[in-house]
């Protein structure tokens, strides 16, 4: 089982509204997020392009966060989840640090705190909150080793890309170009 | 022309506009760490080749400081934890691909052999201590007959902590700049550096001084060549690790970088000791200190520097 998500970067707006679902779900301390939409706009005026991007933790294979944590709380969970078990981090930064994404953050209970991909939802047969609550359906989830899921077939259909591939990550969030 | 914004407006405190997860006291810690280690190497070193008596200072009265300035950076480490009441876990987990649990761990060895090579030459600073204890007469001895293998573990383990505070950095492949496998050994030779200058303060001996002017010369070359290797490295790598550079090559890091760091910490200090070894007589703690000083700020800069330096996003 490895899970994936894939993100239409030609469907998404830009609304936010995962964002704010991502909150609501995991109780996301105020000021701070798990995920977040970036913008990028190439070209002069008016010939102009523009991708939006919906972000959050890649969930990589090679997980810089895994390999440095000093007592094993960041590890891999069921699909190749990368999860930070609260009660065994000890706050140190060192996973922080080591993630060129900068997707993890300090909680101001004093662990760290990252997108688990709802593993709380997929257990439960839903899919994470962020890609259950997007409008125009632009965020793909499910599991690559199995090719009848959504993101399999998807990725399979269209042209896709990973974010920094050159630092050795092997994230596993996709953008569909 | 491209733009890049956080539509979203991600803000995360400590993580956004950039990276400041750690502040002063792991700069702080790297150093003391790095001082001890050169420290006691140096100890273990000169032990082990015989040459207690001819560098009784080094051996005997400068190792003192190392039990201190370990448990002042294991101070500053806890207060740099921000889940403070788990860090037991450090020490139910060994994680050989993590720096930070090989330093802990070693941590764990050094700090207490460091304590013991203090209370076995006490007697070198309070001739009229006593024990009190009969148990501790009794470990005493066995410590004293074991000395050799004392030196052998405190040797290795100060390698193993002044290396492991620049691999600690250089670990993490998301910072360019300390992604760089040179920071470890540069570390080593500036804690051993710093060490060094400890004994340069502490010796009465004249030989002595002469003989730790000439290490703290020559651990200073090594230091520059490091420095320059670095860069050269920084600036023939991909895009990232050339950005990374300009922090210290015109960027923001310029002037605290090379007149803190170089000019005040290495060359003027190499100037210094070698006009002492030459007919001059300088006051063998100014070199000492500025070399300390540079080694702390040698830290520091890299620690806040490398928070700065990213991937290109």
């Amino acid at each position: 089982m490895r899970y994936a998500m894939a993100v239409d970067t030609k469907k998404c707006v830009g609304c936010s509204d995962c964002v704010v679902a991502c909150q609501t779900e995991n109780n996301v301390p105020h000021g701070f997020c798990r995920e977040w939409v970036v913008e990028v706009m190439n070209g002069t005026y008016p010939q102009l392009e523009i991708e939006i991007r919906s972000e959050r933790c890649n969930h990589c294979i090679n997980a810089p966060c895994v390999r440095c944590c000093p007592t094993g709380a960041s590890h891999f969970a069921d699909g190749g989840i990368v999860l930070v078990d609260h009660n065994k981090c000890i706050g140190c930064g060192a996973c922080i640090a080591s993630c060129p994404y900068d997707a993890r953050y300090p909680h101001p209970s004093g662990y760290v705190d990252k997108c688990t991909f709802c593993i709380h939802r997929i257990k439960a047969g839903l899919k994470p909150a962020c890609a259950a609550v997007c409008p125009t359906k632009c965020i793909y989830f499910g599991d690559l080793d199995d090719p009848n899921s959504d993101v399999s077939v998807v990725l399979k259909k269209r042209k896709s890309k990973t974010l920094i591939p050159e630092a050795g990550t092997k994230p596993q969030l996709y953008f569909l170009i | 022309m491209e733009e890049e914004i956080f539509v979203s407006g991600r803000m995360n405190q400590l993580i956004d506009p950039q990276l400041n997860i750690w502040h002063w006291q792991i700069p702080l810690y790297l150093f003391l760490g790095g001082m001890a280690a050169g420290i006691l190497c140096i100890a273990a070193l000169y032990y082990i080749r015989g040459r207690e008596e001819d560098y009784k200072t080094a051996v005997r009265i400068t190792p003192f400081l190392a039990p201190f300035l370990l448990i002042v950076g294991l101070i500053t480490l806890f207060i740099d934890l921000r889940h403070k009441m788990f860090f037991w876990q450090l020490y139910l987990n060994i994680r050989l691909q993590s720096p930070m649990s090989w330093g802990a761990w070693t941590l764990m060895v050094i700090t207490p052999v460091s304590f013991i090579w203090a209370a076995l030459h006490i007697k070198d600073i309070f001739p009229k201590w006593d024990w009190k204890f009969k148990w501790i007469y009794d470990l005493e001895t066995f410590f004293n007959k074991y000395k050799k293998v004392l030196a052998w573990i405190m040797l290795i383990y100060g390698i193993i902590l002044g290396i492991y505070t620049g691999i600690l950095l250089s670990a993490f492949n998301a910072r360019p700049l300390w992604n760089t496998s040179i920071l470890g050994p540069l570390f080593l030779s500036s804690g051993l550096s710093a060490g060094a200058a400890a004994t340069l303060i502490l010796s009465k001996n004249k030989e002595e001084r002469k003989q730790f002017a000439r290490i703290d010369l020559v651990l200073i070359g090594i230091e520059l060549f490091f420095i320059i290797h670095m860069f050269m490295g920084f600036l023939a790598s991909t895009q990232v690790q050339i950005e990374a550079a300009k922090l210290f090559l015109g960027g923001p890091y310029t002037m605290s970088f090379w007149i803190f760091v170089v000019i005040l910490g290495m060359l003027i200090p190499a100037l210094l000791e070698f006009m002492e070894l030459g007919k001059f007589h300088i006051p063998a703690i100014v070199p000492a200190v500025l070399v300390i000083f540079g080694s702390l700020m040698l830290r520091f800069i890299i620690v806040y520097a490398g928070q700065v330096s990213r991937w290109l996003y």
